[in-house]
């Protein structure tokens, strides 16, 4: 029996050899499966493949990334997050603001070959508010009363009161137009949106794969012939295959990967996020409650510090609002730089001068700076006798928590939205659907927040949210940190991607690969 | 009487696999419901805030999150029977066909992983036993030594970075081919992940095979054949080893076990789509169904690996036979 044993091990000994040998003859090989047509297949490496496929319900940044390029939405961003037509070409307010007119493209088909029109629009809103449908961007269609459409290319929304947000809440991939004829379990499997690129295959776990949609509407068709997101579970190890010319574009998340990526065939960009991260703090819990006590803490931190320890110093200091429109400046804000007396003198006011415990719950997993970030605070915060009694809690724990408003201060890497009504109405306002979790609200802000959704102008809008900012900072309702960047890494055969600041792949469609 | 005896302790042996496996899903059931989040806080992160009342209502009714554990547990169990192992929403795709898929990729690897060991440990593991405390003896434990204390994600990561950056040669950043699609891009695939599991299992099978060999060497049988004049070849492979072979096999059985469910890192990191990935991306989505049945099917895996080590001791050994 031994013997037998041996020349099964003789024969595998044979086979390990050959292996090595033919391994060695095998050079990059260009993407496998390609759709064919001309401009090739580009390759996205990505760490895990969407976690739906439905797009309403979609929150996950790699399930976005996918869908965006196959579902169109109403309006969209352009690369510096501005709004522009999408399917609607042109949208108009009623002088009193309370309806808006939305005029459609013309021509336009769905994957399956089916026209779109007003009908689909008005069978996706009303499934988007219907509580059923479970769909994340219900609270974004709030001051939508009733949804009309009088004629197969205009849809009119009915207004409960003037929403300026409305044209820029419509452009997220939650809010894609469906077909009135498709079902969430049928979309679940079948992919089926009016954007530039359509499902072809999906390996579960492995692999997605799209196919340029040659009826798109847009000006500009997509050049590439199709694109795969390819399954790549480890950051370092897409960085190997970008290396080895399997894969052609990836995000990164961790800034330690893309320096190693950096270099070589490899040009990395680096894009600030719309992401911020913050110490959010509970102002109905404990000491918190106390004015005095928040600003202390907005004095004794130096963000720049954290940023530098905890991130490499790879991103900026940040205000509240971090789209580029409505950027706030850092500068306003009590305590701009770190402030120990000043910090001392509010404690003193709070009549807390031998200093506060503050629980904070940070989270480990979620993102990679968060237990440093938690740590250098702890140790800026303890030199002005704040305590910060850090729970470091894995990061379903976290959420769990942080859903329930159930802490009194959480660092936290919060989601950024280019409309600043969008990104803080829903903490900040009394009756937002965030604000048990943001813990802070005032009259003064509610009325802001009503202005800036009443106020069609720019420059005005702009004006208000400035405001906004600034009764943010003064009362410390949270404290901001810093926003980090998104890095793009492509190889020099891609060309004409444009990173987006939301860290989306909208610009697949402009993409060639030479 | 000796037949009902043995039919007897087969009895015994079945019935106490069935009672492993009944503990391994109370296990299981239990373990992932007092994991904090659920697949509705999984799926949509800190945005699950926003959800109405009505909303969350309809999402629990969605994933079957509204009946209460009881029923869960009994009708999985009670589906697992009638080979229903449930549904991935994440993936839309049943449990059994992912394990279908999953499970033979896992298994290629696992055995090429033991191929390579055994290739690395027992003829290492002999050559150190031929003359303990020599230069031969330290090279074989510098190997040990290495195999267990390089942590894999380590040894793997190393090694993908230095041959891809280097030579621009990484067969894993190309799509999964199965076997049957690509056979010789398989192979390659496989190559680089059995290579680092099967590094660090040729360490315990070195040391068992040194162990055993020397063992057996201080036999009286030995000295005996040596004195008929057997050749020291045949007399090390056909009567050292052959006797040696037990321990060998004991702990080569014990590590394929583990293999089945246990590499999960080297499949992350070569992006080897096998069944501890499967379970990894199920803990996360909180894809309870995905766990249970998973980790179900890999623990009888892991029965039957053991219960067949126990078959082959009475094939190579006559005397456990005898007994």
């Amino acid at each position: 029996m031994p013997r037998g044993a041996f020349s099964a091990i003789g024969a595998a000994a044979a086979l390990s050899i050959a292996l090595t040998s033919c391994s060695s003859s095998s050079g990059p090989v260009s993407s496998t499966g390609a759709a064919g047509a001309s401009g090739g297949t580009l390759v996205v490496g990505v760490t895990t493949d969407p976690d739906t496929l439905f797009p309403w319900k979609a929150t996950q940044f790699q399930a976005v990334n996918v869908l965006t390029n196959i579902y169109g939405t109403l309006t969209e961003f352009d690369k510096d997050l501005n709004v522009v037509p999408g399917l609607a070409e042109s949208w108009k307010p009623a002088e009193d603001g309370k309806t808006l007119t939305l005029t459609l493209r013309k021509g336009v088909t769905f994957g399956d070959g089916s026209a779109f029109d007003s009908k689909d629009v008005k069978h996706s809103l009303d499934k988007i508010m219907d509580e059923a449908t479970a769909a994340v961007a219900r609270a974004s269609l709030s001051s939508v009363k009733s949804v009309e459409a009088p004629d197969a290319n205009t849809v009119v929304l009915n207004l409960i009161a003037p929403d300026a947000a409305l044209p820029a809440n419509l452009a997220t991939v939650n809010m894609a137009m469906l077909s009135s004829d498709d079902t969430e379990e049928k979309l679940n499997t079948t992919p089926n949106g009016t954007g530039p690129f359509l499902m072809k295959k999906r390996v579960a776990s492995q692999s997605i794969t799209l196919a340029r949609n040659d009826k798109y509407w847009g000006g500009e068709k997509p050049k590439l012939g199709g694109v795969e997101f390819r399954v790549i579970p480890d950051e370092s190890s897409i960085v190997s295959a970008m290396q080895s010319g399997n894969v052609q574009l990836a995000v990164f998340n961790d800034p330690l990967v893309a320096q190693t990526a950096q270099g070589g065939a490899i040009t990395v960009a680096k894009t600030p996020q719309l992401n911020y991260h913050a110490l959010q703090l509970n102002a109905t819990h404990g000491e918190l409650k106390d004015l005095n006590v928040r600003l202390a803490i907005q004095c004794a931190v130096d963000r720049k510090q954290v940023l530098d320890t905890a991130a490499l110093g790879e991103g900026e200091v940040t205000g509240p609002i971090t789209s580029p429109v409505f950027k706030s400046d850092p500068q306003q804000r009590p305590c701009p730089t770190r402030d120990l007396a000043k910090a001392a003198e509010y404690l003193g006011k709070a009549g807390k001068a031998g200093g506060v415990t503050i629980k904070t719950m940070v989270s480990q997993g979620e993102y990679a700076t968060s237990v440093n970030e938690a740590q250098n605070l702890k140790a800026q915060l303890a030199e002005a006798k704040i305590n910060l009694d850090l729970e470091v809690l894995e990061s379903g724990a976290f959420v769990d928590k942080w859903v329930a408003g159930d802490f009194d201060a959480a660092v936290a890497l919060n989601g950024g939205r280019p409309d600043p009504d969008g990104m803080y109405g829903r903490y900040f306002t009394s009756k937002g659907n965030l604000n048990k979790v943001a813990g802070y609200s005032s009259p003064e802000l509610d009325k802001l927040f009503a202005e800036g959704k009443a106020t069609t102008d720019q420059a005005e809008r702009k004006a208000i949210y400035a405001k906004v900012s600034a009764e943010l900072e003064n009362n410390a309702a949270w404290i901001w940190l810093f926003t980090g960047y998104t890095y793009t890494g492509t190889t020099l055969q891609v060309k004409g991607f444009v990173p987006m600041a939301s860290g989306s792949l909208q610009y697949l469609r402009t993409t060639t690969l030479s | 009487m000796l037949r009902a005896l043995v039919r007897h302790r087969v009895v015994w042996r079945v019935a106490g696999m069935l009672g492993t496996l009944l503990g391994v899903a109370v296990f299981v059931f239990v373990t992932l419901r007092a994991i904090p989040g659920d697949q509705i806080t999984a799926g949509l992160g800190t945005e699950a805030a926003a959800l109405t009342p009505a909303q969350r209502e309809a999402l629990e009714r969605y994933y079957g999150l509204d009946q209460s554990p009881f029923t869960q547990f009994f009708s999985w169990l009670g589906n697992m029977f009638s080979g229903n192992f449930g549904y991935s929403a994440r993936s839309q795709q049943s449990v059994l066909d992912l394990t279908l898929h999953s499970l033979p990729v896992t298994f290629e690897l696992a055995v090429f992983s033991i191929v390579l060991a055994l290739l690395i440990g027992v003829p290492l593991g002999m050559l150190a036993a031929s003359r303990t405390n020599s230069a031969r003896d330290a090279l074989g434990q510098i190997v040990s030594l290495g195999g267990l204390s390089i942590p894999s994600f380590l040894l793997a990561t190393t090694l993908l970075s230095v041959l891809a950056a280097s030579f621009g040669f990484n067969p894993n950043g190309q799509g999964f081919a199965g076997p049957l699609d690509d056979p010789l891009l398989n192979l390659q695939q496989m190559f680089l992940p059995a290579l680092v599991l099967g590094f660090g299992i040729a360490a315990p099978i070195l040391r068992t095979t040194r162990t055993a060999v020397l063992e057996v060497r201080s036999n009286d049988f030995v000295r005996t054949a040596r004195a008929k004049g057997v050749p020291p070849r045949r007399l090390q492979v056909r009567h050292v080893l052959g006797n040696a072979l037990v321990p060998i096999v004991t702990m080569t059985g014990l590590q394929f076990g583990y293999l089945l469910g246990g590499a999960v890192v080297v499949e992350q990191v070569f992006s080897v789509p096998g069944i501890g990935r499967q379970v990894l991306l199920g803990i996360q989505q909180k894809e309870y169904a995905v766990v249970q049945s998973t980790v179900l099917v890999i623990a009888l895996a892991f029965v039957i690996v053991n219960l067949l080590t126990d078959l082959l001791y009475r094939i190579i050994d006559p005397r456990v036979r005898a007994s």
